[in-house]
């Protein structure tokens, strides 16, 4: 991963620490090294770049998802010059959020945004975007809410349920110290004037799909090459990947791709079982190669419950970085069942990288459910409600039963399988 | 490198076999930690090392293999090390046109054939040094990994004929080993990738399939390694010979222990 290392090389220069909330003072002035080497490491400092920071764990450049909450399931963020992948719910409710989030906190943080869709107009999809809660309204609303929770007894020791005193703790509202994710209000949109300041790349697929090809075909199909040329193209002359040395600031360019997959991009995989099953693939590979040579990460949502080819998506998983699945109850048998009545869906970490390293950041909680409140999204811990209803019926408990089958072996409370034992 | 893991294979980076092909497979779980062991392993035993790395960047590799003592920046200066990095070369290649043939041609081309220009860039690479000044012990190829190659473009049959014409090169004639990791796929009904590794699982001397564990996620138990001892070229006259271990990562080594036995247990 050449983002931590070599971004430092470039910037030899008069050190300009350009971080929005660092408050350090040193100025770290340095000579111009010789050019000739390429890579004065013993000079080069890490330049801060806003919106990022480097991970605990392996050093690597982190920006922030736009949801704190899945930043913290990922192990601080996502790494520059990765692709996280969002497989998405059925209707496409949560991953469009997921995927707005994701260019909001891009906005806020000054990063170039370079979004592509073959379904909305990238103008209008950053119309939709939602506004952010700022510092000194944020601490108010969110004491409301805490009250009406819980109280402060996260610092009262157990006396009955001590067990449960050890079970780790999700972190639902903010962390005020750090400035590196941001809370949306999904009832209110960005202010234009933040929309207008930001630079931002759109392709639109309907717009560009006319215009020629410059490059011999390849099994990509047509879509996929021309995103992939309007991909190469803004890294190359904005300089993410370095070629352009005489930029004294580094920015990180968030590139976030709408529905990749499905039938508007041109693409038969979700129509057909035998459909042309290189092109995504190949896409996939070549995106990550531009992504891993140069500042940027990108978030991708894809339909992979309508891929008839199971085999795709275990390929495709292989080829991303990180992949996380949401499943939503909306129209599922699940809306009604008495287990999940606090969610409104599920959240499947199928996959984290291990970056630089033989072990990763992986979290106990496998079974984890998301709930969208109008400020906050939040991830927790799918816990099984007490069965506090005086009258034991059986019938009642073998259907709680039924779907707890599908959950992970997280939550060992009730066993799968039809024989209930009462104990 | 790991030293438990040496133990387990009985091999130390002095007396490295030769002329072996193995395969390293993974289901449900990552096992990238082979790949690593055995690229520090061979750069510790002063072999001749081509590497092609579709999947990850060349620091990753580094920085992992500092961590295992082995540097490959020094390695590839003194050309120990020959290094073809997927990712990067793989932009080039796919925007520009290039004058030579390239190693990773197919991805430009609809309907590629073959690898066969991946097989000159690895008989290139692993040609024996004349003068003699460095004289490296054997030379080794690493892949990985293969299942990518499928994704990319290539047949599963087009694969195995590249790995057939490695095997010719640079086991049998220059008397080196190959290494190649292989995802399974588990439930998911790939059918190339099977046979992909089914054909390779014929034809290896040695097979590390690491696995997940099938009651689920553990925290002290990463996974589990199944080593299997095989003799292609004598069918049936010995019993293939196989270890069931588990194992957990660490920040910088593996640990192994027979099944059950983990510490965290006792």
């Amino acid at each position: 991963m050449a983002a931590v290392a070599t971004c430092g090389t470039g910037a030899g220069s008069t050190g300009s620490m350009v971080a929005a909330g660092s408050k350090n003072n040193v100025t770290s002035f340095q000579r111009r090294g010789p050019r000739a080497s390429g890579s004065d490491s013993s000079y080069s400092r890490l330049v801060s770049i806003a919106g990022t920071r480097p991970s605990v764990r392996n050093g690597q450049l982190l920006v922030s998802t736009g949801l704190p909450a899945l930043d913290q399931l990922l192990g601080g963020g996502l790494a520059v010059g990765t692709v996280l992948l969002i497989e998405e719910d059925k209707y496409n409710i949560y991953s469009s959020l997921l995927f707005k989030y994701f260019l909001a906190e891009g906005i806020i943080n000054g990063h170039t945004l370079l979004v592509a869709s073959a379904k909305e107009d990238p103008a209008d999809i950053l119309q939709e975007l939602p506004a952010p809660l700022l510092d000194d309204n944020v601490k108010k609303d969110f004491d409301e809410d805490a009250c009406n929770h819980k109280t402060a007894e996260s610092n009262i020791k157990m006396k009955i349920a001590w067990r449960y005193q050890l079970l780790p703790k999700m972190e639902a509202g903010p962390v005020s110290s750090s400035r590196f994710g941001h809370y949306y209000d999904v009832s209110k949109k960005m202010p234009q004037e933040l929309i207008e300041a930001s630079k931002w790349h759109g392709f639109f697929f309907p717009e560009k799909s006319s215009s020629t090809l410059n490059i011999e075909p390849c099994s990509l199909t047509h879509g996929y090459i021309k995103l992939l040329q309007f991909i190469q193209n803004i890294i190359y002359e904005e300089g993410f990947d370095g070629s352009n040395p005489q930029k004294k600031q580094k920015n990180i360019l968030r590139i976030g791709i709408q529905n990749l997959g499905s039938p508007l991009w041109g693409d038969d995989l979700c129509c057909t079982e035998n459909g042309n099953s290189r092109s995504l693939t190949k896409f996939l590979y070549v995106l990550r190669g531009l992504l891993r040579t140069s500042l940027s990460a990108c978030m991708i949502t894809m339909p992979t419950h309508l891929i008839q080819n199971k085999a795709i998506i275990s390929r495709v998983t292989n080829l991303s970085d990180t992949v996380v699945g949401l499943e939503s109850f909306i129209g599922s048998e699940r809306e009604t069942n008495p287990l999940y009545k606090d969610y409104h869906g599920l959240i499947h970490i199928r996959q984290i990288p291990r970056l630089n390293n033989l072990i990763y950041d992986v979290s106990d909680v496998k079974d984890l459910a998301f709930k969208l409140k109008r400020k906050l999204f939040t991830i927790e811990r799918l816990h099984l409600p007490p069965d506090l209803s005086d009258t034991v019926s059986r019938s009642s408990k073998q259907d709680l039963a039924e779907p707890s089958k599908l959950l992970g072996p997280g939550c060992g409370v009730m066993a799968g399988g039809k024989k209930h034992l009462d104990f | 490198m790991f030293p438990e893991l040496n133990n387990l294979l009985n091999t130390t980076p002095d007396r490295a076999e030769q002329g072996k092909l193995t395969l390293l497979c993974d289901a449900n779980t990552d096992g990238s930690f082979l790949v690593h062991h055995f690229l520090s392993f061979y750069l510790k035993a002063n072999c001749k090392v081509c590497f092609v790395a579709l999947i990850q960047s060349f620091s990753h590799y580094n920085i992992v293999g500092q961590k295992l003592g082995v540097s490959l920046t020094v390695a590839r200066e003194c050309g120990q090390l020959v290094f073809l990095e997927g990712l990067k070369s793989s932009v080039d290649v796919f925007f520009r046109a290039q004058a030579e043939p390239h190693p990773l041609q197919f991805l430009r081309e609809a309907n590629a054939e073959n690898l066969q220009p991946l097989y000159e860039f690895v008989r290139e690479a692993l040609k024996p040094v004349d003068d003699g000044e460095a004289a490296w012990r054997c030379p080794v190829l690493l892949v990985d990994d293969l299942s990518v190659l499928l994704s990319l473009g290539m047949g599963a049959v087009a694969v195995l004929d590249f790995i057939h014409y490695c095997r010719a090169t640079v086991c049998w004639e220059r008397k080196g080993n190959i290494v190649a990791l292989v995802h399974d796929s588990g439930d998911t009904e790939d059918e190339e990738n099977n046979i992909l590794l089914n054909g390779l699982s014929h034809q290896s001397h040695l097979i590390l399939r690491a696995e997940g564990l099938a009651t689920g996620f553990c925290r002290d138990v990463h996974g589990q390694l199944r080593i299997l001892w095989r003799t292609p070229s004598q069918p049936t006259t010995q019993r293939d010979w196989s270890l069931t271990y588990q194992y957990k990562i660490q920040d910088k080594s593996v640990s192994f222990f027979a099944k059950g036995m983990s510490p965290a247990v006792l």
